[in-house]
């Protein structure tokens, strides 16, 4: 599946976006697997409740199964108007 | 309906007039816009707007049909930029026209709430002493609680 960030998520991981080939279940196992890999995903994920997630660009929570899903995005909270 | 994205500027006075044109059934239409404000201690050289460009339009577009459903609306059309603005630029545009003005009124504000902090847009303020992501505040969340039925 497509990986994608942005504003600091983005800045933190060092790139916008990224294919990650994963067993992952939900969001949460996602988020687990990244932060095991390298310190700058572990920086970006520490605290969760900071972040938001679209999955296939549609907001969903973090226990939201993967099944199917194409592409997912993290964000911090949006600042739109 | 109309949404754009864009990073071009507007012409508010255009888009309204072009927005108001051709009803005979509309009684009201209330226009909001967002301009860049400088900070208060720091001069801003440029406000920097990062989008999720596949996600924004289908975003504001469910928003602007949630509006349409809930209030009694002619039309609806919300502009928005991405790109590096600076002071006193407009950054966007929301206009909504019903038979009535409570309707325009209501559903204007329903969806600034609604595009404040859930259209995928992040803004980021760059100013001499460095560049500071905005955060989203707990007015914003609270903006959006008492829409929720």
């Amino acid at each position: 599946m497509d990986v994608l960030y942005f504003a600091w998520v983005r800045e933190r991981i060092g790139l916008p976006r990224e294919a990650v080939v994963t067993q992952a279940a939900t969001v949460n196992d996602l988020v687990a697997e990244l932060s095991a890999r390298e310190e700058r995903y572990a920086a970006a994920f520490a605290d969760i409740s900071a972040l938001r997630v679209a999955l296939d660009q549609e907001l969903a929570d973090f226990d939201a199964p993967l099944a199917g899903v194409r592409e997912v995005a993290f964000f911090p909270p949006m600042t739109g108007g | 309906m109309r949404i754009s994205v864009q990073s071009d500027a507007f012409d508010l006075g255009a888009e309204t007039a072009g927005f108001a044109a051709g009803h005979r059934d509309i009684g009201a239409i209330v226009t909001f816009t967002g301009i860049v404000r400088d900070l208060p201690d720091d001069a801003m050289e440029a406000m920097e707007i990062e989008h999720y460009p596949g996600m924004t339009v289908k975003a504001i577009r469910a928003m602007a049909e949630e509006a349409a459903a809930r209030f009694t609306l002619g039309d609806v059309l919300v502009i928005h930029r991405y790109g590096r603005l600076h002071p006193g630029e407009m950054i966007m545009m929301v206009a909504t026209a019903a038979r009535h003005r409570r309707d325009a009124f209501e559903a204007a504000t329903y969806l600034m709430d609604y595009l404040k902090s859930r259209a995928p847009f992040w803004k980021r303020e760059v100013s001499a002493s460095g560049a500071a992501w905005v955060a989203s505040t707990d007015a914003d969340e609270a903006a959006l609680a008492r829409w929720q039925r």
